[in-house]
């Protein structure tokens, strides 16, 4: 169990589902037994503006926006805002990126964003079940499916590229360099 | 009751609470950041409703008050502007049933127009106010606005922040609510009858609920105080009290939960106790300016943080008296209208008839960005009607003929129709043009019913208002509708015949907003099946 504060944003444009995709990784948290905060700025978000949104773990949990410089991982979902949001990112941060989905795996693009998710998955200690209850809860049952598969797509690519955070040695230190924060030539438009 | 704990953000909390507190009613207007509050509550089976506007809201909850009901009305910060009227005499009356008014400030401005601090109208309306630090705090606070309000018979102020609104944190919700009171009707004529005989010691009698209201929240208000080094203590509220916790963990802290009536003793105590005191708050300088009238020593923060919202890292520069620039944040995409929104070719028809456009607030205000650069002006809802008459009154007639007031439906029925008759009572000498945007929605707060689109809060079938029939019986010389579907075309002839005319003329254009569309057309399917039951289970004559 974490036994700090773990800083994670998600970032992408509106109509994308950052805002599902937080709600689902700061329910996860809750079910896994963490203090949790989640934050966001919505208003806007669904004329396709940026957006992104916070969520906060651990033992306890002050504020609920993650400082400038903090986040542990960053996710974004359209490569054109990688570089708004990379100043949210620690010295020696993770940086996801969709390149993390292999190509042409994903079976509808509108679960992206939990794809996205099972990536993150892969490096945090909250259990696969907090996860699967999280999406289950937030999405409408005929989506279940569609978002398993896609959470498992996520979750083993980023097991391919990553490892997880109990495998790094010292707890919490996430500086392991990684493949994926060196953004490739953006794939196809979303 | 779902007593479970569970993650909600501050806009949810204060539903379950009004949900636990048994409200008869909740009202309100959306907003950004407040909208979901009413939603939420409806969610949950509570009663809410949409108003046309916040000052309908308040006046609808203060008589669901005097009934001897709780009424929980909702607003966004510029809400309280409307609402402002009732609201300054409602605190000289007595209310039965508890009323709680909900400000959602928007310090930063993620969706609003101004960044007004709605903490001045605590005082100046004199009204108790609460400020929850999280969503376990809103929760708790909105219920005790209940008691407090019940117990003092007066409105209660919970003021919100986006931060709170839209920030999820656990919530334990509580076991025991004071059930609320039986509605009944109490005449009460000098409490309730605001003529100056009945209002002057009235206001004598609402300075002397507040001296006990403050001496309430010195001994049993929601005063935290966290015991930290002697070197520093800071007093903060809300939001801005977190983030100093975080970004001062060794300091002393009091954090205030009902920010008027102060508690200036427990605040003067706590400064005793420490070397130096420091004032954290989002916004105007409130705080600082009433511990200095009160004599206790309080250093603020620099000018340059009234701006926008706080966070840790500014209240760690606030706390090394950093005054150096701040790097501008990362400019990330700005919205835009959808395409296919209905109110694209309406701006490029305007501006390609290079009219002087007096705009509004809703989606449509994207007008004013590149492709269409059509709008002009844009100040408050329903602004777009007065502002253009006034332009018209003034400009040289070839300029004046070219002003057009645009508005959406929401926003029409929000503070256009009285813009309507002062269009019809004053009229420009070169006339006037007024385009409802009708796209069957409140689009910009996430799709709200409104008394346009005859559908009530929870989509169920209303009363509609039919906003030709309206224009007509105010006397407007020229009323037309298009759809812009199969008569878009026609726009911008009609709008060159109309500003030729010295007469009056609104034009309705309507298309629904293409992202609500689906969800219209479902609610029309329910309410048509709902309408062919009922006509089935009706006796044959
Ligand atoms: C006094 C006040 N209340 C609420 C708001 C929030 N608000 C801004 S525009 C708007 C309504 C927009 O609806 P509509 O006029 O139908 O235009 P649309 O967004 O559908 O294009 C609301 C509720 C506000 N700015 N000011
Ligand atoms: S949400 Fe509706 S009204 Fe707003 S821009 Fe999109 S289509 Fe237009």
């Amino acid at each position: 169990m974490s036994d700090r504060v773990i800083n994670i944003v998600l970032g992408g444009l509106g109509g994308q589902g950052v805002l599902t995709a937080s709600d689902i990784l700061a329910d996860a948290a809750f079910r896994a037994g963490f203090d949790v905060k989640k934050s966001e700025l919505h208003g806007m978000s669904q004329r396709g503006g940026s957006v992104s949104s916070d969520v906060r773990y651990g033992p306890r949990v002050l504020s609920p926006m993650v400082p400038a410089g903090e986040a542990d991982f960053l996710l974004v979902l359209e490569p054109t805002q990688v570089e708004v949001n990379r100043p949210v990112l620690k010295p020696g941060g993770v940086l996801i990126t969709t390149d993390v989905i292999p190509e042409g795996t994903l079976k509808n693009k509108k679960s992206l964003n939990v794809a996205m998710l099972g990536a993150l998955s892969a490096l945090l200690d909250i259990p696969e079940s907090a996860w699967l209850d999280a999406i289950h809860a937030r999405l409408a049952a005929k989506l279940h499916r569609l978002n398993d598969e896609a959470f498992a797509n996520g979750r083993n690519a980023a097991r391919r590229t990553f490892l997880p955070l109990s495998q790094r040695g010292i707890e919490g230190d996430l500086a392991t360099p990684n493949p994926i924060t060196a953004v490739k030539s953006p794939p196809a438009p979303l | 009751m779902d007593l479970e704990r569970q993650l909600l953000n501050g806009d949810e909390a204060v539903a379950l609470a009004a949900l636990h507190a048994g409200v008869a009613l909740g009202t309100g207007y959306p907003g950004t950041p407040s909208t979901e509050i009413l939603e939420y509550l409806d969610y949950l089976g509570g009663r809410a409703q949409w108003s046309p506007n916040e000052k309908v809201a308040l006046e609808v909850g203060l008589g669901v008050a005097f009934a001897g009901g709780r009424a929980l009305v909702t607003m966004k910060h510029v809400g309280l502007n409307v609402a402002a009227d009732p609201l300054f005499t409602a605190t000289y009356t007595d209310v039965d049933g508890g009323l709680v008014i909900v400000s959602a400030d928007d310090p930063g401005m993620a969706s609003s127009q101004n960044e007004q601090d709605n903490r001045h109208y605590a005082r100046a309306a004199v009204a108790p106010m609460l400020e929850p630090r999280d969503s376990q705090e809103a929760y708790d606070h909105t219920l005790a606005a209940f008691e407090i309000s019940e117990r003092w018979k007066i409105p209660v102020i919970l003021r919100l922040t986006t931060r709170i609104c839209h920030s999820k944190t656990l919530v334990t919700p509580r076991r025991h609510v004071p059930p609320p009171p039986a509605p009944g009707f109490r005449r009460d004529v000098p409490a309730r009858v605001m003529i100056p005989a009945y209002a002057k010691p009235a206001h004598h009698r609402l300075r002397a609920k507040m001296a006990e209201i403050a001496a309430w929240n010195e001994a049993n208000g929601f005063n935290r105080i966290l015991p930290g080094s002697r070197e520093l203590g800071i007093v903060g509220s809300g939001i801005a009290a977190v983030h100093a916790l975080e970004a001062a963990p060794d300091a002393s802290h009091l954090t205030i939960g009902m920010t008027w009536p102060l508690p200036l003793e427990t605040i003067r105590q706590f400064a005793a106790s420490v070397d130096r005191v420091l004032v954290i708050e989002e916004g105007d300088p409130i705080l600082f300016e009433s511990l200095r009238a009160a004599g206790i020593p309080a250093e603020g923060k620099p000018e340059m943080y009234r701006f926008g919202e706080l966070n840790v890292p500014r209240v760690r520069r606030i706390l090394a008296g950093d005054t150096s620039p701040e790097a501008p944040p990362p400019k990330g995409k700005p919205p835009e209208l959808c395409q296919g929104c209905s109110h694209r070719d309406v701006f490029e028809v305007l501006r390609d008839m290079d009219c002087i456009v007096s705009g509004d607030i809703g989606c449509y205000t994207l007008g004013v960005l590149p492709p269409f650069s059509a709008m002009d002006t844009c100040v408050c809802m329903g602004a777009s009607i007065g502002v253009g008459l006034g332009m018209r009154h003034t400009l040289p007639p070839d300029e004046a003929r070219r002003v057009v007031s645009v508005i959406g439906d929401s926003t029409f029925v929000h503070s256009g129709i009285t813009g309507l008759a002062e269009m019809v009572y004053n009229p420009p000498e070169t006339g006037h043009v007024v385009v409802i945007l009708d796209n069957g929605t409140t689009a910009m707060t996430g799709q709200q019913e409104n008394p346009g689109t005859g559908r009530s809060l929870n989509h169920d079938p209303t009363g509609k208002i039919d906003f030709e029939a309206l224009g007509r019986a105010m006397g407007i010389q020229n009323v037309h509708s298009l759809n812009r579907f199969t008569d878009g075309h026609l726009l911008e002839e009609l709008l060159k015949t109309l500003l030729e005319k010295p007469e009056t003329s609104l034009v309705v254009v309507r298309q629904p907003c293409v992202l609500a569309a689906p969800k219209i057309r479902f609610y029309e399917k329910a309410a048509l099946e709902k309408m062919s039951h009922a006509c089935a289970a009706m006796p044959a004559d």
